[in-house]
Order: structure tokens, then sequence, then C-alpha cells
């Protein structure tokens, strides 16, 4: 992140910490929607950071609302924010015009959600759809034949009955909902020009997921360093103990390693505004190494703050679960390791070292 | 958020680097293609050719970074790191200058006498001049303010006696900088009383011993000093600041690419038979190396750029070099583990030589420049546990 985009997050985490209280992440999980937090946000303009001002936005450039989505991973933000800001690229891409209600994408997997597309409507069925229940619109991409199309569904029952809502919750008890579309008529579509696909909606999902981790990451080692000073067992805290020091340092390399990758591939999509191949690597490489990061932050930050972090009033695990959530969605790391697998063994061994170093020639 | 922030700036390339970048390719698969060097894992520790480091000094590749005045190359940390990534991915045999042209050589140009300085730096530029680290001894290992290894003051100089070891290079080495204490310790402080010397491996006394590694190649020594005289000009600095001056050369060992890149070989011969009959645990592991040679290379770099502003990113380094050590040994077992058993087992082909020379050169990764435990406990420091 750049000097202004670590004045962004410190401004957008003081903003989120203030408004999402436990209290409130609590109530959310609970199903009441936070409807002042909502508001709060949309009002300070954060909805339309990826937005160009032609399609009513506000013209920021992607990495400062990257540094924005970082900021609510690590305060476990109850509302979707990142999907917004994601659906609403995905609009402006299509040149469409962008609004500040919640917004959310679905995934259609063109093998196993039954997609199909013919131009005025849609059927198949989108999984873990975050939100959906909450957003006013949801946006998707798929691929016909040459081109790729964003598509626009308004999602209140009056507006559309070609389309139902069954409620589901992740891992960490967000609300991600199946949707499915029965020959439902979008409220706007139009054609991609760039190259964005249907692909390029899960990578970016994938890339999203990796900078809240990295957020929630960095909070929860955060919480587990304060937590080991203060605790004290054996007549000093536990932080003076070695055995925890070396847990809590392999920690902090997890944490900066995955920081490193979530910043390497938002910057990479951030430089041509797209999702090209480069770009792609760069996700497919963040969403990989994502697995031993939050493999070992959790488990040492559970570790570390004891029974006392295993209680649901303690709120270690607003992060944690949604780590382990997180890590699953828009393409496990076992999704993503094959494919970026497949694409080392296209490099070949001649090929291997180039395409490494790649990414730091000029662009 | 100040203390869990970890500065790993994006880098890019400037132009004249990339270029660069072509060239040593260039080299390098020439003098692969007649014979100039064999591929090696663990190269920059164990591959000693003075001749093809003299070609490098030729080249230009040789104290990049160093004050034209005294003799440098006045080029940036980044086109270095350029130099240094291509030479490790490519296994070339660069024992023989390492040392020197990481630490040794800065450390002479900031604290040398100018004609000291003026007499070593050319040569070490040219890749006619090598140095050894003195800083290990028999009990001496991660406690390196128990040195015991003395200096006395005498006509015109100093006399020294002790025995350093692990002293890595000091057989094909004209020099080494040599940690010693130079008064009694001070049990309340440790760390005063040390101070570095440059000492000639040639000067009556010194008795230099291969030991052999567990894969039987001799790459480290013991060192013995028998009332070796080493004149006033060959003092490092002030007497007695030898500690502060060791603590900033460690922090140059621990940053670089060659933390992470000593097993890279290995992957790219492997890559040869992987891409022969791929199965999708073969693409699961090799995204998964990928991803982390990727990740740790950015954060690599962004040390580097850090540097080149003149930032010391102590906590940086130390994290990084933590994992990256432990990430060699990974790198090795996954590899091993796609790998088909015909390759394994096979005593003539490249790919299976290169695997069994990592793995044996590997438990010295995690041990040299800093053990992965006493990084952990300088990272739990920075971080305000201890």
């Amino acid at each position: 992140m750049t000097e202004t985009d670590n004045i962004i997050f410190d401004t957008a985490s003081r903003i989120f910490e203030d408004l999402s209280t436990p209290e409130v992440v609590n109530a959310a999980e609970e199903g009441e929607w936070p409807q002042a937090l909502w508001q709060a946000i949309e009002e300070s303009g954060l909805t339309l950071t990826w937005i160009p001002e032609a399609n009513g936005g506000v013209g920021a450039s992607m990495l400062d609302g990257f540094a924005v989505i970082k900021a609510a991973g690590g305060a476990a933000l109850p509302i979707p924010l990142a999907e917004t800001l994601m659906a609403g690229w995905l609009l402006a891409k299509g040149g469409l015009e962008v609004g500040t209600e919640p917004m959310t994408v679905a995934i259609l997997d063109p093998e196993t959600s039954g997609l199909s597309w013919d131009g005025t409507a849609l059927s198949g069925t989108a999984l873990s759809v975050p939100h959906a229940r909450n957003a006013k619109r949801l946006v998707t991409v798929v691929d016909t034949g040459n081109k790729s199309q964003v598509l626009e569904f308004a999602l209140t029952q009056s507006e559309n009955t070609q389309l139902s809502i069954s409620s589901h919750v992740n891992l960490a008890g967000e609300p991600w909902d199946t949707v499915t579309f029965d020959k439902a008529v979008p409220t706007r579509f139009a054609d991609l020009e760039d190259g964005t696909d249907a692909s390029s909606a899960e990578a970016l999902g994938a890339l999203v997921r990796c900078v809240q981790s990295a957020g929630a990451m960095s909070a929860a080692l955060e919480l587990t360093i304060q937590y080991s000073m203060e605790r004290v067992q054996f007549g000093r805290p536990i932080a003076k103990f070695q055995a925890l020091q070396h847990s809590v340092a392999a920690f902090a390399g997890q944490v900066a390693a995955i920081n490193a990758a979530a910043d390497s591939a938002a910057e990479a999509v951030a430089f041509g505004d797209v999702i090209d191949h480069a770009a792609w690597i760069e996700v497919a490489t963040a969403k990989t190494r994502l697995e031993e990061a939050v493999n070992t932050g959790a488990a040492v930050a559970h570790q570390v703050h004891g029974a006392m972090g295993f209680t649901y009033e303690h709120r270690l695990h607003h992060l944690t679960r949604r780590l382990w959530s997180w890590r699953d969605e828009y393409g496990s790391d076992a999704v993503w390791s094959i494919r970026l697998g497949e694409e080392v063994l296209q490099w070949g061994a001649e090929g291997l070292w180039p395409s490494i170093t790649a990414v730091s020639d000029p662009r | 958020m100040s203390v869990t922030r970890f500065r790993f700036p994006y880098v890019e390339m400037p132009e004249v680097a990339s270029q660069l970048r072509g060239e040593v390719r260039e080299f390098l698969a020439e003098e692969r293609a007649n014979g100039g060097f064999v591929p090696m894992a663990d190269c920059w520790a164990s591959g000693m050719s003075a001749e093809f480091s003299r070609k490098l000094g030729q080249r230009g590749w040789l104290g990049m970074t160093w004050d034209k005045q005294y003799g440098g190359h006045g080029r940036t940390f980044l086109e270095r790191y350029v130099v240094t990534e291509e030479m490790l991915a490519a296994g070339a045999p660069v024992m023989a200058h390492w040392i020197a042209d990481r630490q040794s050589g800065p450390q002479i140009i900031k604290n040398a006498q100018p004609h000291v300085r003026d007499h070593i730096i050319p040569r070490i530029v040219a890749g006619e001049c090598f140095c050894a680290i003195g800083m290990s001894e028999p009990n001496t290992g991660s406690d390196l303010a128990s040195v015991a290894t003395k200096a006395e003051k005498v006509d015109g100089g100093w006399k020294v006696n002790g025995t350093k070891l692990w002293s890595t290079g000091a057989h094909g080495g004209d020099y080494m900088i040599t940690l010693l204490r130079t008064s009694p310790v001070d049990t309340n402080a440790r760390h005063e009383g040390l101070s570095q010397f440059i000492i000639d491996l040639k000067s009556p006394g010194v008795n230099v011993r291969g030991i052999a590694d567990i894969g039987g190649q001799v790459h480290f020594n013991e060192t013995q000093f028998e009332d070796v005289f080493v004149p006033d000009d060959y003092v490092l600095g002030e007497v007695g600041g030898g500690w502060k001056m060791v603590v900033g050369e460690l922090a140059l060992e621990r940053s670089g690419p060659e933390r992470f890149l000593s097993s890279f070989i290995v992957f790219q011969e492997a890559m040869k038979v992987l891409v022969n009959n791929p199965t999708d645990k073969t693409r699961e592991v090799l995204g998964q190396v990928v991803a982390k040679i990727k990740t740790l290379r950015r954060m690599s770099l962004g040390i580097a750029g850090l540097l080149q502003e003149g930032a010391s990113p102590e906590m940086e380094a130390a994290l990084v070099k933590d994992m990256s050590t432990n990430f060699e040994r990974e790198l090795l077992e996954k590899i091993r583990s796609v790998l088909p058993q015909h390759a394994l087992v096979s005593l003539d082909s490249l790919t299976a030589n290169l695997l069994r020379e990592g793995i044996l050169r590997v438990p010295s990764s995690t041990l040299r420049g800093g053990t992965n435990e006493v990084l952990k406990g300088m990272i739990a420091r920075q971080l305000g546990m201890r």
C-alpha cells in the first residue's frame, strides 16, 4: 500500500471501529440489518470508491478502495461494502450508472448452477450470495459465445418474482444466501468490452476476500499481542514465555505474507483497472497463499487467547470465523492452486523463472 | 496498528535494471552452455570458482552499489538485486565473492582506513580478492557476544589468539573480517569490548582447516590464530565498536534473495520432468510453491526498495529470513513428493543429483546468519512482547 492508502486505511479503520462494535456484529449475526452503520458508510461516500465520476461515482483509485476493504476486514464489518464495490465496478465496466444502495454479486458456476441466459432472461442457482436478503440489487456476469455481459437484478420481491432467495449463513454467521433465477429478467444489462468476463468477477471476489483477510489477520494479531501482554500466569504476562513468543512470531510472518500477497494482487488489478492475465496470476497467488496464513494465524490467535477467546462473548471469533470462511469463498486454495499449477506447467522449465520475475518488470 | 504494519512496498524495476537482467541471463545461458559451470544447489555457499567470480568482476557485477570514488560502480540496490537473484536462480558458482560483495566490502568502505580501503576494495570489485566471516567460535553460536578469541595490544598493532568456527569460505579467502574481544568481558555490558579486524589469512600463525559437512563437502572451516599480528590500521572503525558493526552487517546478511532461492535450481530442473505427466497433485504443489516464491520475492524486493531509500527494516528482514529459510526446506520436500520414482532413484540425472545436494545442504539454511529461534526472538521483541 502507498502512503495515501495507509492514511485511507487508518481513517476507514477508525470509522469502522466506532460503528462496527462487537454488539453490532453480533446483532447482525442474529439477523438484524445494521441500518445505521450502512447509512453512515453510504453517506461517507465509501460505497462509490470504485465508480468513475461519469457513472455517478467519486473516481478514486482502485487501491484506495482496496485500502477500505482491508480496513473493513479488520473490523469484521457486517454489511456488504466490499460486494457493493465489486458490483459497482462491474456495472461501471458495462457503462451503467451506479447508485449508493447495498448491492451484491452472484457467481453462477457454468457447470453446476444450471446456468442459462438467452439474452433476455436468466435461469440457474447461485450459492453463497453475500447479503442477498439485505441487498437492493444483484449483479452477475455471464459469458455467451464470444462476449460477456453484466446483468443487474432488482432484489425486492415486488419487482422480480422470477427470482427467489433462501436464507443461509456461512461459517461466520454472515447471511450468505442461495439465489434461484427462474427465467428472471434483469433490470439492466450491458456488454463488457475490456475482456472482463465471468472468471474476472470470480477472481475479483477471490482478491477481495484476500484483502479482507489481510485486514482481519492484522487485527487478530493485534488482539493476540495485546492479550498476551495483559494475561498473567505463573507470575508474569504470558507474552514473556518463549514458546508463546515463537508462535506469535510465526503468526506475524503469516500476517506479513498475506498482506504482501494481497497488496501485490490489488496493485496488479489496479494498474490496468482490469483483471488481465498478469493480474489473474497475482490473484491466484494470493488466494493460494491464504490457506497457510489463515491456518497458522487463526490457530495461534486462539491458542494464545486460551479458553477466553473460545467464548462467543470475546470478539476474536468475529475475525477467525470470517477467515475460515473467506479462504473457501470464490474458489478455495485447492481450486486456485491447481489453476496456478496448470499455469506453471505452461511456463515449463524455461519459462519458470522469467514468469516469476515478470511482476516487477517495468509496466 | 503500527506494530503490526509491515512494510513491503511495491518495487518496479527501473528500465536499466530490466535491461541488465537480459544481459545477465544471456551471460549465464552462454556460460552454462559452454561448460563454464554446472548448476548447483545452495550455490552461494557451496559453489567456489575464482574464475567465475573474476568474470563477474570484469562485467562490472561486483561491488555494484559501492561509490565510484572507492572503485565501485555506483549502481542501485535494485540493479544489484537483479544480478544476485539471476545468479541464484541459475545455480551459478558465486561463493568465492559472495561474502565480500554482500557484507565485507560495505563494511570496509564504511569503517576501514582509507589506504586499507583503497588496497582492498578495487580488488574485490575486480573479483580478485575474497573475504570470509569470522563471527562464530567453538563456544559462540547464537550468543555472539560470548566470543573469546582475543586481540591484545602490542607495539604497532594487535596480537590475536583463538579459534573461529564455521568460517564459510576461509579456505579460498584473502581476508577475514573478524570479531574479537579487545577488553575483558564486563558481565553488565557484554556487548562492549568487542572490535572488528581485517585479518590477512596469509599472515603467519593463521591455520585454516576445512570441515566437511554432512555431504562430505568442505565449505566451512575452523580458523586458528596463534600469535597472529594485525597492524593497527587493519582495525575496522573504533576499537570497542565491533558489536554495532556486526549487527549492521547481519541486517545486510538477512534480507537478500539467497534466503529463498538457494534451492530454486532444484525446482527448475525438476520442472523438466514434471511437465511430462502432470497430475492434479502436481498442479497443486506447483501452485503452492510458486505462490510462496512469488510472495517471498515480493517481500524481499520490498526490503531492497526500503534499503535503497535509506530505511532499516530490521523487523521485516527478520520475518522474511525466518519464513524464507523454512521455505527452502519445504520447497525440496514438496518437489520430492511429486517427482516420479525414476527421477528420485536414478543416479546420473541432474535432477536427482541436485535434489540430493539440496537436501544435504538445507539444514544449514535455518542456522546460518542467525538461527530461526534467534530471529523469532527478535521479532517478538519488535512486537513488544519482550
